[in-house]
């Protein structure tokens, strides 16, 4: 196809009558091995629609995706675009029957323009390879104009532009390629609200104009603001779809999980006993700025906000990692300085990585080193680490933790992540840490392993510990703390009792946190 | 993530560990079929004691490149500890004095190393780069761009530690190192912590682990293993060269990628790197008996290294 033809509406006008769904997966299965990823998954997408496919992670999303994007062929089920078969052999097959992605590490020349990224590989020629740039101009017009008022300047250096425009500038890059389907996959994880919202204006107008975008996000606020229908993975099997309007975030948490909201948190009754932890004034460069928390014994504080509003810095600071600018903290009534982690864990502050494969863990070396790293002392004999003590701590963090594990020595990386994730909380317990800082306790875990984990914080808050807890997902938040404050442009807001807050009070304090104080 | 099942990685780790000790006993056997004096008393100790210093290079390059690092001037420092022993002896003092001036020499440059790594972040590679320029410099400039010769008689203590006999006092002070060091890297506090740096320098930071001290230790230590080198370098030849050991930091890296080390870093076994190094002296001895051209040793060399990396690849 030579001529940049609107896609959608070009699409639509050949099928006026009888209108096919534009995407139908029908029975879609895959096994990798002993494993089956996705069991006779259905799929139905109409033109025109924003259509959300919600799961946890590990519930099958990518590996559909894959499937979608000729990446993986599936072992059974079929697929139709617009009422034709549709099987392709290759990511290029998929993209030349119009399906694209949109990745969050795109794939974009930053310095070259809008314009020529949207035409790159595919440049229109004039006899002697010379570029024709009216054509040029004019293809990418077309594409951008699909995107309403909210499309970037065509003639922007791509470097110059924000992380939401160039994933604007690979939609238009797709839509160039006459794609018909386009897939997000948690394209606003790392965009600021302002960002955010001139994406979902820009996919609205796009599925005005007839193209088909599958929405794939955890925010389940912003799913509820921007698709029209949704489907629910759990364990590769499809367990739920409708319409948005008529069902809510709730009834998707519990869809997810495959169990009710309850069972989804179990509560462990636990009392806030003494002060233990005083932030007054905490401050590091950029943010967070001027944070005050005070935490106590057997309470669980959240935090909730956007990414990059300071939430991790904020713990990286407070552990030493990060250097502090101005601030005090207060250790049981104390203040207490600290050069770095190693000050911290002599005071009993514990810091779980929220990248648990790059921070958290050294994933080739074993459990028993990666337990005992920071706190060596009780398992070495006369200067030695002692195999047999090792193993014995072993065997005890796992007994407590329940983790499951097939030899002390075997590579943390072996694991699954909600047991690599318990490994790194029970160095953490080992250390005899009092303050815990969590920080995305339950990324990349099935949900299984995520209830173990809410169990837990439970069960330490009742035990005495104080745990500081930053989250993304705000259901889980709600579920676990006691009390929650909402981080907003580095600045925390006040700390509330867990029921005085709602999931959607809690998003617009992350998104106008400080207007909202001032209004 | 699909969990492997437990004894098929066990067998995996073994054969991995296995895998120098594997090829040692291959390319013994090739050349024992080739040539039998390959197999013979006389060669059969000469290989070791002519690993003696690549093998006292390796046991440092182990921590070093287990750290996640890598040295490069092992060989420029070799010549210079060489340089300044004989310095030492030709000023007329003795061997006992010598030998901590060369080990100190090879220390201090290890020092610079981790100081350059640690505390201004220059990458291993490049710090280590400098100094091996600025090592081979000083090793010239301190005998004017000659040999320095002392007295045979001051250096004969030195010769006699690497005498062709199984019983060569330097044998036996490399194999009782490298025992040490294998304890050390495997079982005490600063070789997990060496191990954690290397296989994620984020996390040791995060449990609290000095890493810059820990580097600068990791250096010094191979600094200080490479001077010991530079001695008995000095012992073997006579003189103090300062061009000597010219490219010698490549058999380090090369031995101790063989002995089944990641350059990614967080794992390293001494006495894998030590197989390593008897793996490449094999070599170029039997290529010396078959009367194979050093070209084809080099190939050969060559192609062991890239064939112990791919290993490394397919264990991911």
């Amino acid at each position: 196809m030579a001529e940049a033809v609107p896609p959608g509406i070009g699409v639509q006008a050949l099928s006026p009558s009888v209108q096919a769904p534009r995407l139908r997966m029908q029975g879609v299965t895959k096994s990798f091995g002993p494993i089956t990823a996705l069991d006779g998954v259905d799929l139905v997408v109409e033109p025109g629609e924003v259509h959300a496919l919600l799961g946890e992670n590990g519930a099958g999303k990518s590996t559909l995706m894959k499937v979608l994007s000729g990446a993986h062929a599936p072992d059974e089920g079929t697929l139709e675009l617009d009422g034709q078969p549709y099987a392709p052999r290759g990511p290029v097959e998929a993209r030349d029957a119009g399906v694209a992605m949109i990745y969050q590490e795109l794939n974009l020349a930053p310095a070259l323009t809008v314009e020529e990224n949207i035409v790159l590989g595919t440049e229109p020629s004039r006899s002697g390879g010379r570029i024709d740039r009216a054509e040029r101009r004019s293809i990418a017009a077309k594409a951008l104009g699909l995107l309403g008022p909210g499309a970037p300047d065509p003639a922007a250096r791509v470097a110059d532009l924000s992380p939401a425009a160039r994933q604007l500038v690979e939609v238009a890059r797709a839509l160039a390629a006459q794609a018909r389907v386009i897939v997000f996959d948690e394209p606003t994880s790392s965009l600021g609200r302002g960002d955010a919202e001139q994406l979902f204006s820009c996919v609205r107008t796009l599925a005005a104009n007839g193209v088909s975008v599958i929405w794939i996000s955890h925010f389940l606020e912003e799913v509820a603001d921007v698709a029209a229908a949704f489907t629910v993975l759990r364990d590769g099997k499809t367990v739920g779809a409708g319409e948005v309007a008529s069902t809510g975030p709730d009834h998707w948490v519990s869809l997810m999980a495959g169990r009710s909201v309850e069972e989804l948190f179990p509560r462990v009754p636990h009392e806030p006993g003494e002060v233990l932890l005083e932030l007054d004034g905490l401050s590091a460069d950029p943010v967070p700025s001027g944070v005050g928390i005070t935490l106590r014994r057997g309470e669980i504080l959240g935090i909730s906000g956007l990414v990059g509003a300071g939430r991790t810095e904020l713990l990286r600071a407070l552990f030493a990692l990060d250097p502090v600018v101005a601030g005090e903290v207060r250790i049981a009534g104390a203040v207490a300085a600290a050069k770095g982690p190693a000050d911290r864990l002599a005071q009993g502050v514990g810091l779980l990585s929220e990248d648990r494969k790059v921070e958290g863990l050294a994933l080739n070396l074993s459990i028993a080193t990666n337990l005992c790293l920071s706190r060596p002392g009780p398992v070495l004999r006369r200067g030695m680490f002692s195999r047999a003590a090792q193993s014995r701590a072993v065997a005890d963090w796992a007994s407590r933790l329940g983790l499951r594990f097939s030899s002390p020595w075997q590579s943390v990386g072996e694991l699954s992540g909600g047991n690599q994730q318990k490994v790194a909380i029970a160095r953490l317990l080992h250390h005899d840490c009092d303050v815990l800082l969590f920080d995305e306790p339950t990324r990349g875990i099935d949900v299984g392993a995520k209830v173990e984990v809410y169990r837990l914080m439970g069960e330490l808050a009742a035990s005495g510990k104080a745990l500081l807890v930053v989250s993304s997902y705000n259901p889980e938040l709600l579920g676990v703390c006691d009390r929650i404050a909402v981080m907003h442009r580095g600045r925390l807001g006040e700390a509330r009792p867990s029921g005085q807050w709602t999931e959607h009070e809690l998003l617009d304090a992350a998104t106008r946190g400080a207007d909202l104080e001032h209004a | 993530m699909p969990e492997v099942s437990p004894s098929r990685a066990r067998v995996r780790r073994l054969l991995e560990r296995l895998a120098p000790l594997i090829g040692l006993l291959v390319v013994g056997a090739v050349f024992a079929s080739l040539e039998p004096a390959f197999l013979s008393a006389r060669n059969l100790v000469t290989i070791p004691v002519q690993t003696v210093v690549v093998a006292l290079g390796a046991i440092g390059m182990t921590f070093v490149i287990a750290s996640g690092g890598i040295d490069l001037s092992v060989g420029s420092v070799i010549a210079l500890a060489s340089m300044a022993g004989a310095t030492v002896l030709r000023a007329g003092h003795s061997v006992w004095l010598a030998v901590p001036a060369a080990i100190l020499a090879g220390a201090l440059f290890g020092f610079l190393n981790g100081a350059l790594i640690a505390g201004l972040r220059i990458v291993p590679f490049i710090a280590t780069l400098g100094t091996m320029g600025i090592a081979r410099g000083l090793a010239k400039w301190i005998g004017g761009e000659r040999t320095i010769e002392p007295d045979p008689e001051a250096v004969a203590p030195l010769a006699d530690l690497l005498v062709k006999s199984w019983t060569a006092p330097g044998l036996l002070i490399t194999a009782g190192l490298a025992i040490f060091f294998a304890v050390v890297l495997a079982r005490t506090v600063f070789g997990v912590h060496t191990l954690a740096i290397g296989s994620s320098e984020a996390t040791a930071r995060l449990c609290g682990i000095a890493v810059g001290k820990r580097k600068v230790q990791i250096y010094a230590l191979a600094g200080a293993l490479a001077g010991l080198a530079g001695a008995l370098q000095l012992g073997r030849v006579g003189v103090g060269d300062p061009t000597a050991a010219l490219g010698l930091e490549l058999d380090v890296i090369a031995a101790v990628v063989i002995g089944g080390a990641s350059l990614n870093g967080g794992t390293g076994s001494i006495l894998g790197s030590l197989l390593g190094a008897l793996l490449m002296a094999s070599l170029a001895t039997g290529c010396n008996l078959v009367g194979v051209p050093t070209y084809v040793q080099e190939i050969l060399i060559g192609t062991i290294i890239v064939a112990a990396v791919s290993l490394d690849r397919l264990r991911g």
